[in-house]
């Protein structure tokens, strides 16, 4: 790299390397220059002029936030004609900017607020009537209020340039330039609601949280979003116990910038009124309202009486509860019920994954190494509708550090417009990656993403063809939950304990599949915990005692014996894996009366059954995760201050018997989140939800079966 | 949507001017000479343009809004606009847009209930030293009087308007 | 044609076949030296043409003046890229209407002028961006353009040279700010005129990106002669520094007002009485706008100056477009300060706040003044709103509004004063309906 170059800040000496821009150099020694339209990794505006300093021997002020620094220049950021100019701009923003910041979402964390109180005048000379012009809705979600709006194309760059969905633009001309949605009166997008996040001001708010309260009334908790695989971290405001609004604006997390809308909306399921909020017993053939002491004592009861006499246990547990309820209900079912028939909806073949890279180190990839890696090979996903985080961030690291990305689909996708993609029916994949092998060859490294459609062999093939490359090679088995990673981690599977260990370590047999479970006429008892399998399957056996935990009477809850109301993610504490297998923290946020974290119905039930299993705190459990658990053996200190720590993944054989015909997408789209997404009004009030425009990817035509079409869109030099 | 031959020729000798890839250079062209012929950028207008220049409605609402010219809405058969600016001023421009406003029963931007003629009230148009100056539709008309535009105005209205600039 | 009658003052250059009949026809050009200079030109090096024209001390005839000849010099070699030459014929400056002549009655003129800029950065293609208002232009020009490819002035293998080279029209839509080259050059890209970050600058990025020369349309026309008769003649025209003649556009309250071709350094005061036949009605002369909406007023005895580049920057104005607007003792100063700050509001693109809040607000204000219901404060607070638009703006279009508000404020102070006396009811002004059409 060239050497630094030498100037000086108010009086400090400084060095920055060449083309560093005057605005971030200053930054990092600590001296803040205003700005409203230049934004870090966004393209530069010019616009807002509010970064406007005084540089030695240059007459006019320049602006700080494309000028590079150069070698002994002399900048003054703060002096008298500076401090003139900043008060001017803000002078000219307020001419036309409403003054209703008593009323107005964004008072108390509005920059331009901000911007006055440190910059402004205290009385306005404006006297003349301002531009007038009404709100509008563009979507269920987004509200643009035109003179609020200072017009500083944020919210344009986010959504075309962060995005490429490019749904925002400039309309009409001079002190009536306003943002206009690209459907004349209303928005077609990804209803992400980035653009209201980055915007500054109140000119963009949200139709979830606007005019509901006032910022400074809220509790702000991190936690992580409880939808997809990806993990996001997003921050509930939470208002006696109520979620008000999720967004990510201190940018903490995996995630930074983005949320798509399940993370900024789809909250709302947890006040849903349909949510339960007392356990449910079968008396003379109805489920009736009872004490959660009666639930538990049936429950208890009827497992005990089975165990007696050596009963058929069934267990299907969760995509979405923590990895201690999931460790903790494979150790309930094998110690305690005394059965490994104990499976989950497995939206992704991770261990058959794992077991193809044995004996290779460093072959996963995590969440933030996507925004690094040089090259990226995306398979059998339509990512901005399945991974929306990685979608974003293929496309950021493509954008800001040229890296080059490649795609074979079924069917088109976002990445057509910037990477190299090639249509191929399901199957053909590899006739495709044969035709690329030369040029991903050529790549210095390359991350393989891989969605459920392969499997089983193909995994294995997939990975001799990464090896055949000769460059480092890492992969992201494309799971659909936010927890189904860690599902599969803690063991939730008939033949495998947590870290992917033999079932023979436990000196038990493999058990039955979930598939199995429920076709067995001979089942004596299914419980199942956050999860709805009767949508796809019905229960064989007609005397299975049938247990559900969840937070709607789900198809599968409506054939209960017992129904216990669970808390929902944003009600608990505990540790959940993303796709990449990164760790996160779950803080508690919204509290439903008469709903129990799982972990708690566990720990209520064992001692209704007498059995031990410990203390069952999320922390204690987790400790005993840490030390039991291969590969999670985290950093606390990471996981304390809601930092994502990666497991380091088992590395050698995984003994199991590969189910394929087991590994079904949950068919997700971006407006869709299982049975959850059903109860979020939010999500599917939007029109591009089911139903509406919304096309499911799944049934994209696919090309002629047999024939592949290789569609250069992008060629990388 | 298909426009006169005459303009079909002319879009596609306008999309073969500009470099290979750079349809989206047609765009202002385009909507100002469909709206010659159509009346005003229609939806199916904008719509069309887009499709034909490869880029989006959105990118061409942008510009529609952005140039002066470009209307949504119809204008009259006869689109009458009266420089007020400084050089039209001095020579009275300004009264001359006020005796159109009253001549014509029209305010800034209206159209008679027949669609036949339409008054703007105009930045410079180019015809300073010829002050006062007005353009119907793209003629020009140099030191108009009050009562040489009002010849001008009966003769849209009889018909008997020729199309030489005076 | 042309629609004033000529002056004998004039020296006639570049507008000497405006008078002769079908002026714009290729036959006419080529009987009178047209596509003489392109012959020679195809014969030096770029360095020899950039030699001549700096020689000629050309100055760019679109407002700021700059040398042409060190433009064309900007300009890098072999970079790979194709080259694009640019003629701005958006003229929208109030005051300016030259260039409307220049196309209207010598389109060769101007082609060959581009062939000449093309020929020296091996270009192959020019577009000229006409505004919109100007549609009866695009017919000549176009018509010119297809004679010229007959002829084989344009197109493949140019006069056996082995250059090919090919000339466009394109039209703009309304809007001033499209006249600024960078603003021009998103235009011509079919986006909204919003001009972009400098530098770079067109020279090095322009046109789709790629190296170009821009320059305005008389500065293109002026070029062919410069080649036919040498630079050092051309120079001889007008003052030092200031090379040549250029079309003057003198409008307002004169007895012939009109466009007439004149030497760098003609006398304003001789422009007014002698070109121009004195004041109109014999007025007293109140006031000089001398180089289009943007330049700042001359008082009346301020104008005892040569018209140039020069003479009138160090009289804190601007010869810029050439468009002399002379008013008379009975002008209302107000009402023409009103009129630009209009103007410069509705022009605004709204890219910038300062440009875009600061003509709002200055024309709100005089909007008041001038309807009665002025202050005292407003005088100076219309002076410092203009101070805190002046060069913090985006592009020049703030400056080309703050500068002449500046300027009527100091100078005709005692106007707006007398304003503040006039008794009369100001009425509250109704909210304004802001019009989207
Ligand atoms: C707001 C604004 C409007 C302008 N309008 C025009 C114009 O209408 N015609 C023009 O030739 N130059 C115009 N210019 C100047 C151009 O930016 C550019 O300097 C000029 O065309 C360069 O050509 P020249 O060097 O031959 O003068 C304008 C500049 C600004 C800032
Ligand atoms: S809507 Fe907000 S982000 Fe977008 S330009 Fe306006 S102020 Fe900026
Ligand atoms: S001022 Fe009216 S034409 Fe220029």
């Amino acid at each position: 790299m060239a050497d630094p170059v030498k100037f000086t800040i108010d009086g400090q000496e400084l060095q920055a390397a060449p083309g560093t821009l005057l605005i971030n150099a200053a930054k990092k020694a600590g001296i803040s220059i205003p700005s409203f339209c230049y934004y870090d990794d966004l393209s530069l505006q010019a616009a807002c002029r509010m970064c406007l300093v005084e540089v030695e021997k240059t007459p006019k002020l320049q602006v700080a936030c494309t000028l590079p620094v150069a070698e002994g220049m002399v900048v003054h950021t703060d002096s008298p004609q500076v401090r003139q100019a900043r008060k001017g701009m803000v002078e000219f923003l307020l001419t036309n900017h409403p003054l209703d910041c008593p009323v107005c979402d964004k008072g108390g964390e509005c920059e331009l607020q901000d911007m006055v109180f440190r910059y402004g005048a205290g009385e306005s000379r404006f006297r003349e009537t301002k531009v007038h012009v009404d709100e509008k809705q563009w979507s269920p979600v987004v509200f643009y209020d035109a003179p609020r709006c200072i017009l500083c194309y944020r919210c344009v760059r986010i959504c075309g340039e962060g995005l490429g969905v490019s749904a925002l633009g400039v309309g009409n001309r001079g002190v009536v330039s306003e943002i206009i949605p690209n459907a004349g009166d209303h928005l077609e997008c990804d209803e992400c609601g980035l653009c209201i996040d980055i915007c500054p001001v109140g000119a963009l708010t949200s139709g979830t949280y606007r005019y509901k309260t006032r910022p400074w009334e809220m509790e702000h908790i991190g936690t992580i979003c409880t939808h997809c695989s990806n993990g996001c971290k997003t921050t509930l405001g939470v208002r006696n116990g109520d979620i008000i609004r999720a967004n990510n604006r201190d940018h903490s997390g995996v995630n930074g910038e983005f949320l798509c809308i399940k993370g900024r909306y789809a909250f709302d399921f947890n006040e849903h009124p349909e949510r339960l909020t007392a356990p449910l017993v079968r008396t003379n053939g109805e489920l009736k309202p009872v004490s959660w002491a009666i639930a538990l004592a049936t429950v208890a009861k009827k497992f005990n009486e089975l165990r007696a006499r050596n009963g058929k246990f069934g267990v299907i547990g969760s995509n979405h509860t923590t990895n201690e309820e999931n460790y903790v209900l494979q150790k309930f079912a094998r110690q305690v019920l005394g059965t490994s028939n104990i499976d989950h909806h497995r939206t992704g073949d991770v261990a058959t994954l794992l077991d193809a890279l044995q004996g290779r180190a460093n072959v996963l990839a995590t969440t933030g190494g996507l925004l690094k890696t040089k090259a990226a090979l995306v398979i059998d996903s339509d990512l901005a509708q399945e991974q929306p985080l990685l979608a974003f961030q293929l496309r950021a690291n493509a954008r800001l550090n040229k890296s080059h990305v490649y795609a074979i689909t079924p069917g088109p996708v976002r990445e057509d417009n910037y990477a190299k993609t090639a249509r191929a029916e399901l199957g053909k994949e590899f006739d495709v990656l044969d035709g690329w092998r030369e040029q991903l060859a050529k790549e210095p490294e390359l991350v393989i993403l891989f969605g459920a459609a392969i499997k089983g062999e193909a995994i294995r093939r997939l990975v001799a063809f990464g090896d055949s490359l000769g460059i480092p090679v890492k992969y992201v088995c494309l799971v659909d939950y936010s927890n189904s990673r860690g599902a599969s981690d803690m063991g939730l599977l008939p033949d495998l304990l947590p870290g992917y260990q033999p079932i023979s370590n436990a000196a038990l047999e493999p058990g039955l599949n979930a598939d199995q479970i429920l076709a067995d006429p001979n089942l004596d008892a299914l419980w199942v915990i956050g999860a709805n399998p009767f949508v796809r399957q019905n229960l064989a056996s007609r005397r299975a005692f049938l247990v559900v935990q969840d937070l709607f009477l789900t198809e599968t809850a409506r054939h209960a014996d017992v129904v216990l109301p669970a808390a929902s993610a944003y009600e608990k504490n505990g540790t959940v894996t993303n796709v990449c297998g990164d760790v996160q923290r779950l803080s508690r946020g919204a509290k439903t009366m008469g709903a129990k974290p799982d972990l708690e119905i566990f720990a209520l039930l064992a001692r209704e059954m007498r059995a031990d299993l410990g203390v069952l705190t999320p922390e204690a459990v987790f400790s005993e995760i840490r030390s039991a658990v291969h590969g999670y053996d985290l950093p606390l200190l990471v996981l304390e201050t809601g930092g994502a720590a990666p497991t380091a993944p088992v590395n050698g054989r995984v003994l199991f018997q590969a189910k394929p015909e087991l590994i079904r997408s949950a068919g997700n789209t971006l407006f869709t989140s299982g049975t959850l997404g059903r109860y979020s009004q939010m999500l599917n009030s939007v029109m591009e939800a089911p139903g509406a425009l919304y096309q499911d990817p799944h049934k994209e035509p696919v090309v002629q079966p047999g024939s592949v079409q290789v569609e250069t869109i992008v060629s990388h030099g | 949507m298909t426009f006169s031959p005459e303009l079909e020729a002319r879009f596609t000798k306008l999309l073969a001017s500009y470099p290979p890839g750079r349809t989206r250079s047609a765009v202002v062209p385009m909507l100002l000479y469909a709206q010659d012929e159509v009346g005003a950028v229609t939806q199916e207008v904008v719509e069309e343009v887009a499709r034909r220049c490869s880029v989006t409605p959105l990118q061409v609402d942008e510009v529609i809004g952005y140039y002066s010219m470009l209307h949504r809405k119809p204008l009259g058969k006869y689109h009458v606009q009266v420089c007020t600016n400084i050089a039209c001023q001095a020579l009275g421009g300004e009264q001359l847009f006020e005796h159109a406003c009253r001549a014509l029963r029209l305010g800034n931007k209206e159209v008679s209930s027949d669609g036949l003629i339409s008054l703007e009230e105009v930045e410079c148009i180019g015809a300073c030293s010829w002050a006062p100056a007005i353009q119907i539709n793209y003629d020009f008309h140099h030191f108009v009087t009050p009562e040489r535009f009002d010849q001008l105005i009966s003769a849209l209205r009889d018909g008997s308007y020729g199309r030489k600039a005076s | 044609m042309r629609y004033n009658d000529p002056s004998p003052l004039e020296v006639r250059v570049i507008s000497q076949r405006f008078d002769l009949p079908d002026p714009a026809s290729i036959d006419t050009y080529l009987a009178n030296e047209g596509y003489v200079a392109i012959r020679k030109v195809l014969g030096m090096t770029p360095e020899a043409i950039i030699e001549e024209l700096k020689t000629s001390s050309l100055r760019g005839r679109g407002g700021a003046g700059f040398p042409t000849g060190m433009k064309w010099s900007f300009v890098p070699r072999n970079t790979g890229k194709p080259t694009y030459i640019i003629c701005n014929s958006d003229e929208s400056e109030p005051g300016t209407c030259k260039d409307r002549l220049l196309m209207e009655n010598d389109p060769h003129q101007l082609i060959e002028g581009m062939l000449i800029a093309g020929w020296t950065i091996k270009s192959n293609k020019g577009y000229i961006f006409i505004r919109g208002e100007y549609r009866y232009l695009i017919d000549i020009v176009d018509r010119a353009i297809a004679e010229a490819y007959e002829r084989g002035y344009l197109g493949k293998n140019i006069l056996g040279s082995g250059w090919d080279f090919d000339v466009y029209t394109h039209t703009g839509a309304g809007a001033y700010e499209c006249g600024e080259e960078s603003a021009l050059l998103e235009s011509l890209e079919g986006k909204r005129g919003v001009p972009r970050l400098k530098p770079p600058f067109p020279a090095v990025v322009g046109a789709f990106q790629s190296p170009t020369i821009l320059n305005n349309c008389e500065t293109f026309s002026s070029v062919p002669v410069i080649f036919r008769n040498g630079g050092a003649w051309y120079a001889e025209l007008g003052t030092p520094k200031n090379g040549g003649t250029r079309l003057v556009c003198v409008s307002g309250h004169v007895n012939k007002p009109g466009v007439y071709e004149l030497p760098m350094g003609f006398p304003i005061m001789r422009i007014i009485h002698e070109v121009c036949g004195g004041m109109r009605n014999g007025k007293k002369l109140k006031a000089v706008i001398p180089g289009g909406s943007s330049s700042p007023v001359l008082r009346a005895d301020e104008c005892d100056i040569p018209y140039d580049f020069d003479s009138l920057a160090k009289a804190k104005t601007m010869a810029g477009s050439g468009g002399i607007v002379v008013l008379d003792e009975d002008t209302d100063i107000v009402a023409v300060a009103l009129r630009t700050m209009k103007f410069y509001a509705h022009e605004s693109c709204g890219w910038c706040i300062p440009c875009r809040e600061g003509t709002t607000w200055l024309k709100k204000i005089l909007t008041r003044f001038h309807e009665g219901g002025g202050l005292p404060s407003d005088i100076d607070l219309i002076g410092e709103l203009a101070g805190n638009m002046l060069g913090r703006t985006f592009c020049a279009l703030g400056d080309a509004a703050a500068m002449p508000t500046g300027g009527f404020i100091t100078k005709f102070r005692g106007e707006f004063e007398e304003y503040l006396n006039r008794q009369s009811a100001p009425e509250p002004a109704a909210p304004e309906l802001v019009s989207i059409a």
